[in-house]
């Protein structure tokens, strides 16, 4: 099937610094793609490079198939939804979203039927008349997609649409955005640096560092298998433990410092004596107190350490455990009654931290 | 920290005496419009509006008149619709001469009247042009230019530029932008740039007195009728009335100028 | 920059740059060219021979180089004495009064916005001989002779502008006074400064860059004035402009007169990049 954006090779250079470098991606129609990344990784510059507002330096970008590289913006068929709206202030929320279709001399009547559909879609119907100023940023940011909608484009662009809105409000619109997506099976590349944004909305993410897509794939594998010590550290919070890679004797194992071996989950394909870290993280971690009842279950990972902080957030425990391998690791206990009665450790017991082999990533960086 | 209030009292009045000094004049023109006396001097003769009356019955004086408020409102004009050009040029767009093109552009504030007045007059000579009301109006495109540009500059440093890419991406061409978007958004600025050159133009005189041909523009005539002692009431009068309308102009501008202050009801916030 | 763009900025750029091409820099360039001409005969441009004579003329004459120097003089005087009588103004406006202050400010711009050519008409008749001041004067019986010092004099030249230019030098020192971190008076105070040293130690320094922005903006157009000088100057009270005018008009001398005027332009333009320089290096140390 041909991608509904494909980027090949796309890069783009500013005087003497490179903001996109090499990127190469395609979006399957009627996916929500994500680009995440800190400020200056360059997910921005590649949305506009789709958009058309900046010109690469190197490399293609087809929508649909078709080469349009060259081709200027105001024709590109691609709808856009600003940061900051950028609502037309002079003009009515009808004259806004009908826009793009008086542009084209499209008689009345249909356009008051189309900008009254998106309204719907929106669900913003009755406010055509008033000005933008007059709206709140909720109503702003919608009036903004359904003015990017009513043309009916393959593709919608979207730079953190979310970002002006206060926390409730956000949550609210991104659960409204990933329905109404999947409404109307428009393509969406939305562009955030939220990861949980991203990981909440999204069929596909790509992570974005330093111009570079560093890990491409669905939420689930961005989270549970990050191919890169940067990818675990930017999605939600992750332990890390150095070690050595042990390959001998035909069962991959990781000596951490110490000399303690543990076993990891999916292992990249590295000699032996390289040095790795394991990345697992704190929800996946248990703490059995020494000389408790409790055991790990079979073939788990154990490292012996010593509770030096315990932090109460309300829904969870954190525990800070420093290991007899050396490094503090963060271990996440719900608080529910079982796990309550189950632990009881306090600052300065001695716990027994133990892990699943494949909740941990081995990762080469 | 407490203020003593003996120390109050000194700057309060300096300003307002400062201010009555600079009103003085003014009053005492105005005081002998309204006076029964063709002799500028007291004592006064008694109220009159006959110089008034006069002054709308004096060809020359009206003609002047209508010369000035033509060549203002077109070299205003001219001057706007270019500084709305050069504006958008330098806000929008990075190239080389960008330096270069602002300092020439400012440099009718930069230099004397005279030097300005004698160059054109050189100019016209040697293309081999008269002078008339048109070399005046050229003249005052140049002199009003700066103050168009630098009102139209201010205006866009804030404006969105998001704005644009939004009606680029909806499918407007350039242009179409510009004229949709970009023009109808900074219209009170355009305004207001016109009327500053309009006023620049409507009372400038060292320029226009060096290039002016047969017909003169309303400055020029009062010059020259300053040395008729019998005229003068009527000029006084012509002066009243100009001051109260460049009043008026002054305060449409103060209400533009509080108009554009004033946060406009758009959803981007400024942007630098 | 793509093709697309550079067409936009050309179409946008060239009406301006053009118009001012024509009608700025074409007469500047040639007042500059005619100034290299050696006499005032013949057609203008033809048998052009660049020459000197011109400018030797002007330093040989010490009535020219008189006439500059006093117009400099006068002019520095002027932007003085505005600068002086403006910032008592401008610091009430922005420690005293400050947040009504615009009304304040309106009221003092108001004159300057009415006519210039008018409000020097109106000294003429405040100050003449036949003037109100002296015809009060007389008829009140203060003076039994009109005080003719007042008019037709370098004093009256002075006087004229100075009460022309005072208003509008007080805004630059309003900006400028009004960016002045209160911070910074209020640690001098705490650390035991009167007011009087925490105005000479704190704030007029801190200010001096908008002070002389502001008397550079009076003294620019002022060396170069003949208006005022022809209407209340008299023959003493002539100015380095007023010659200027006169060999471009009664007594024709074009060549002579461009090598006076493209003097005065250099003069001023000089000024602008030394006083500009000079104000942003105070930027970065202040």
């Amino acid at each position: 099937m041909t991608p509904a954006v494909e980027l090949r090779g796309l890069g783009k250079r500013f005087a003497d610094q490179v903001a996109v470098d090499e990127v190469s991606l395609a979006i399957a129609p009627g996916e929500f793609f994500s680009l995440l990344g800190a400020s200056g990784c360059g997910k921005t510059t590649t949305l506009r490079m789709i958009a058309g507002f900046e010109s690469p330096s190197a490399g293609q970008v087809l929508l649909a198939g078709d080469d349009i590289t060259a081709r200027p913006a105001h024709l590109r068929p691609v709808g856009m939804v600003f940061q900051h709206y950028a609502l037309f202030p002079h003009l009515s929320v009808f004259e806004n979203i009908g826009f793009a279709l008086r542009l084209r001399r499209t008689p009345n009547a249909e356009v008051a039927r189309r900008v009254g559909q998106a309204l719907d879609m929106v669900r913003l119907p009755g406010l055509e008349h008033r000005r933008p100023g007059q709206l709140s940023g909720g109503q702003q940011q919608r009036v903004a997609l359904a003015r990017a909608l009513v043309s009916r484009p393959a593709v919608v662009l979207l730079d953190e649409p979310l970002g002006a809105l206060d926390l409730k409000l956000r949550k609210a619109m991104q659960i409204e955005l990933k329905t109404l997506q999947r409404e109307v099976g428009i393509t969406f590349v939305y562009v955030t640096h939220d990861q949980e944004e991203a990981l909440t909305m999204s069929d596909r993410i790509a992570v974005m560092d330093h111009g570079k897509v560093v890990q491409m794939a669905d939420p689930r594998t961005i989270y549970e298998r990050p191919a890169s010590r940067f990818v675990a550290d930017f999605i939600g919070v992750s332990n890390f433990l150095p070690g050595r890679l042990r390959t001998a004797g035909g069962d991959v194992q990781i000596e951490l410092s110490g000399g303690q071996l543990v076993r990891g989950g999916a292992v990249q394909d590295l000699p032996d004596g390289r040095e790795v870290t394991v990345a697992v993280r704190p929800e996946r971690m248990r703490l059995i107190a020494t000389g408790s009842a409790g055991s790990a279950g079979p073939g788990w990972n154990e490292v012996a350490g010593v509770v030096r902080n315990v932090v109460y957030t309300g829904s969870d425990t954190q525990y800070f455990v420093e290991l007899g391998t050396g490094g503090t690791v963060m271990v996440r206990v719900p608080n529910d009654a079982a796990a309550e009665q189950r632990i009881g450790a306090a600052a300065a017991d001695r716990v027994r931290v133990v892990w699943e082999p494949s909740a941990s990533a081995v990762l080469k960086d | 920290m407490t203020r003593v209030s003996r120390r109050g009292w000194l700057l309060p009045s300096y300003y307002w005496a400062l201010l009555a000094l600079l009103y003085l004049p003014i009053l005492v023109l105005l005081v002998f419009a309204f006076n029964d006396g063709t002799i500028l001097a007291f004592p006064l003769r008694g109220f009159t509006l006959r110089w008034f009356t006069e002054l709308f019955a004096t060809e020359a004086l009206m003609r002047s008149l209508r010369n000035s408020v033509v060549v203002a409102a077109g070299s205003s004009l001219v001057a706007t619709t270019l500084a709305t050009c050069g504006a958008i040029a330098v806000m929008r767009f990075e190239f080389r001469g960008k330096g270069l093109f602002l300092s020439v552009a400012l440099l009718p504030l930069y230099v004397p009247f005279v030097v300005l007045g004698v160059a054109l007059l050189l100019f016209l000579s040697t293309v081999g042009l008269p002078r008339s009301l048109w070399t005046i109006a050229a003249a005052h495109t140049v002199v009003g230019f700066p103050y168009a540009l630098l009102i139209l500059v201010a205006r866009l440093v804030g404006f969105d530029r998001h704005l644009e890419e939004a009606a680029m991406n909806l499918g407007a061409t350039y242009w179409q932008t510009l004229r949709r978007v970009v023009l109808p958004l900074i219209a009170p600025a355009i305004f207001a740039g016109w009327l500053t050159a309009f006023t620049v133009s409507f009372d400038e005189f060292a320029v226009a007195n060096m290039v002016v041909g047969r017909e003169p523009t309303l400055p020029v005539y009062l010059y020259s009728q300053l040395r008729m002692t019998a005229r003068l009431p009527r000029v006084i009068a012509m002066a009243t009335l100009i001051m109260a309308i460049t009043l008026a102009i002054f305060f449409t501008l103060l209400w533009l100028h509080r108009l554009m202050a004033r946060p406009p009801a758009a959803t981007s916030p400024v942007r630098p | 920059m793509p093709a697309e763009s550079r067409r936009r900025l050309t179409a946008l750029l060239a009406p301006p740059a053009l118009w001012l091409g024509a009608f700025l820099v074409a007469p500047l360039l040639l007042l500059s060219a005619y100034s290299f001409r050696a006499g005032v005969g013949g057609a203008l441009f033809r048998d052009w021979v660049p020459t000197l004579e011109q400018y030797r003329i002007l330093l040989g004459t010490p009535a020219f180089l008189r006439l500059l120097a006093l117009s400099v003089g006068i002019a520095l005087l002027v932007a003085v004495l505005a600068t002086l009588f403006a910032y008592p103004v401008a610091y009430y406006l922005v420690f005293r009064v400050r947040e009504r202050a615009g009304v304040y400010i309106v009221l003092l711009l108001i004159p300057f916005w009415i006519s210039y050519l008018l409000r020097v008409m109106a000294w003429k008749v405040v100050l003449g001989e036949g003037g109100a001041v002296n015809s009060l004067l007389l008829s009140a019986g203060l003076i039994h002779e009109p005080i003719s010092a007042l008019f037709y004099s370098r004093l009256a030249v002075v006087v004229t502008l100075v009460y022309v230019w005072t208003p509008f030098v007080a805004l630059p020192i309003i900006a400028t006074l009004y960016r002045i971190d209160r911070a910074l008076l209020e640690a001098a105070a705490s650390l035991g400064a009167t007011p009087w040293q925490r105005f000479w130690r704190v704030t007029a320094p801190l200010s001096l860059p908008g002070v002389l922005a502001g008397a550079v903006m009076v003294f620019i157009p002022t060396v170069g004035e003949y208006v005022t000088p022809s209407l209340v100057g008299g023959s003493s009270g002539s100015m380095y402009g007023n010659i200027i005018f006169d060999f471009f008009g009664r007594s024709a001398n074009w060549p002579l007169g461009a090598a006076l005027a493209v003097v005065m332009l250099a003069l001023t333009l000089g000024l602008v990049g030394a006083t500009s320089r000079l104000t942003r290096l105070e930027r970065f140390i202040g």
